[in-house]
């Protein structure tokens, strides 16, 4: 695995995943780059689903030109950078590229070389990766400083979660992994959360090692009818409901990660 | 609705068959003697005997290139499905040039059949033992615990350090090789290309070593254990919230 930071970059690369699917790790990931946006940062998120891409789907967006293009040499990678609803910018996967789902050389190669031609224009570029701890996904990871595990508190994503802090640990070394926990009950869920995590790493994880991994919460986003609504209008929550208590909890990430 | 059974097989008068019976009769293959030629049977004994053919190595009867990209690719959606450990171990003879250049093309063929014949020795019927190319071979053991990655690949090589190969009347060469191998990452899918790629950087690491050894990737445990999952879902703290 490549050692984190080799990328000669202006931009801070923030790796947004999180062992399980269907967590909101692709609503985290745009709502976010919404609020940075607000807070003064350029920022661009890259669909690094490259198997099964959906921020598309989530900004209701209809790309002609997709990061495929530019991987097969059809299009410029100028011409596939998109602004988005929030105001910051996008490069998409495109849902022909099912052929990256597979890690090999050229795919290493493409996605580093994409990263570090645009690094230099963001403040900060969102690597949403896909879902589980496939090769595309730690690859995709290892290439930002810092990483972010979405969850749950459901058990399974709890337990994924986990185990893709596990491994990132093991094979990529890092000390600090952020920690945010989408739709939870009730407030100081996610403080619970992350000692309970941080307990069985301290047990299981860093015992032995030199290097222990601090897990970092970056916040919690409430259960929010405000959020559903906002996903099937296929808008940004920032954007149409600003006030609602899960926007006003991305806000408080975005400071979180920026200070 | 009655059920339509499907149109009888009809034959078509002719069919250039001559070049697969020469292939098949050059290989030794047996036709079935007591179906008639030209009958379905027989066919099918003759498509069988293709596909036999070409799934297999001239030179040694191990599976070939081709049968070995199924195998790994029937392997790699068995590892993503069940999460079951599997390794791969590519072999190469070292210095195998040297025999090819001191005894002859002839010796170099006879090492690489004997080889082929230790490293088929060593393994379960489940295995895939292929020619990957020249003196290079590749293993898939399905199946196969982390834990004994390390003793079949020192078995296999131990093998054929033991059992000097006759390349003339007379002539005994000592052979050895290098084995690199990586396990499948578990409940992720990986590719076939990968995962080779990852066995054959262990064994460019053998070789580097010296030579004659057995080289493994260190599997990353990605499993999660009911000590931590208990430790992550058992305390009263997490309780408070169920």
């Amino acid at each position: 695995m490549t050692t984190p930071n080799t990328i000669a970059a202006r931009a801070r690369i923030t790796a947004v995943t999180s062992g399980k699917g269907g967590v909101g790790k692709t609503f985290m990931a745009a709502n976010l780059a919404a609020a940075l946006t607000r807070r003064g940062e350029r920022v661009l998120v890259l669909d690094a689903d490259l198997g099964l891409a959906n921020l598309d789907v989530v900004l209701n967006l209809h790309p002609k030109i997709t990061l495929h293009d530019v991987f097969t040499g059809k299009a410029e990678l100028e011409d596939a950078i998109l602004p988005a609803p929030g105001g910051f910018s996008v490069l998409l996967a495109g849902s022909g590229l099912v052929e990256y789902s597979r890690l090999t050389p050229e795919v290493r190669e493409q996605l580093l070389s994409v990263i570090d031609k645009v690094a230099p224009r963001f403040d900060r570029i969102l690597l949403d990766t896909g879902a589980g701890i496939s090769d595309v996904v730690l690859y995709a990871v290892s290439l930002a400083s810092e990483v972010m595990v979405v969850a749950t508190p459901e058990p399974t994503s709890l337990t994924d979660a986990y185990a893709t802090i596990k491994v990132l640990a093991g094979q990529q070394h890092r000390r600090v992994i952020k920690l945010v926990v989408n739709q939870v009950s009730r407030l100081g869920e996610g403080r619970v959360i992350r000692g309970q995590l941080q307990q069985v790493v301290d047990r299981y994880v860093s015992n032995g090692t030199d290097t222990p991994l601090k897990l970092e919460l970056l916040g919690e986003v409430p259960t929010d009818t405000a959020v559903r609504d906002a996903v099937q209008r296929r808008q940004l929550l920032l954007e149409t409901l600003p006030g609602s208590a899960a926007a006003k909890a991305v806000g408080a990430i975005a400071d979180k990660l920026i200070a | 609705m009655p059920v339509q059974s499907p149109p009888a097989y009809k034959p078509p008068t002719t069919l250039r068959l001559q070049t697969a019976l020469q292939l098949l009769a050059q290989s030794g293959h047996m036709l079935p003697a007591d179906a008639p030629q030209g009958s379905l049977p027989w066919l099918q004994a003759v498509i069988d005997g293709l596909c036999t053919l070409s799934s297999r190595d001239v030179l040694t009867g191990l599976s070939n290139r081709r049968q070995f990209e199924l195998a790994i690719a029937r392997e790699i959606d068995r590892v993503a499905r069940a999460g079951e450990p599997a390794l791969v171990l590519m072999a190469d003879i070292d210095h195998f040039k040297r025999v090819n250049d001191t005894h002859g093309h002839a010796a170099g063929d006879e090492v690489i059949r004997a080889v082929a014949q230790s490293l088929q020795d060593c393994v379960r019927p489940m295995d895939t033992v292929a020619r990957f190319g020249g003196e290079e071979f590749a293993i898939i053991l399905p199946n196969c615990p982390p834990a004994f990655g390390h003793t079949v690949a020192e078995r296999i090589r131990t093998k054929v350090q033991r059992r000097p190969v006759t390349v003339a009347p007379g002539i005994e060469v000592a052979i050895t090789i290098s084995i690199g191998g990586a396990f499948a990452p578990q409940w992720v899918r990986s590719s076939a290309p990968l995962w080779i790629e990852r066995a054959d950087q262990q064994l460019y690491r053998a070789k580097a070593e010296g030579r004659n050894r057995a080289c493994l990737e260190q599997p990353t445990v990605l499993q999660v254990s009911p000590e931590e999952k208990g430790l992550l879902f058992g305390t009263s703290q997490f309780q408070d919230f169920e």
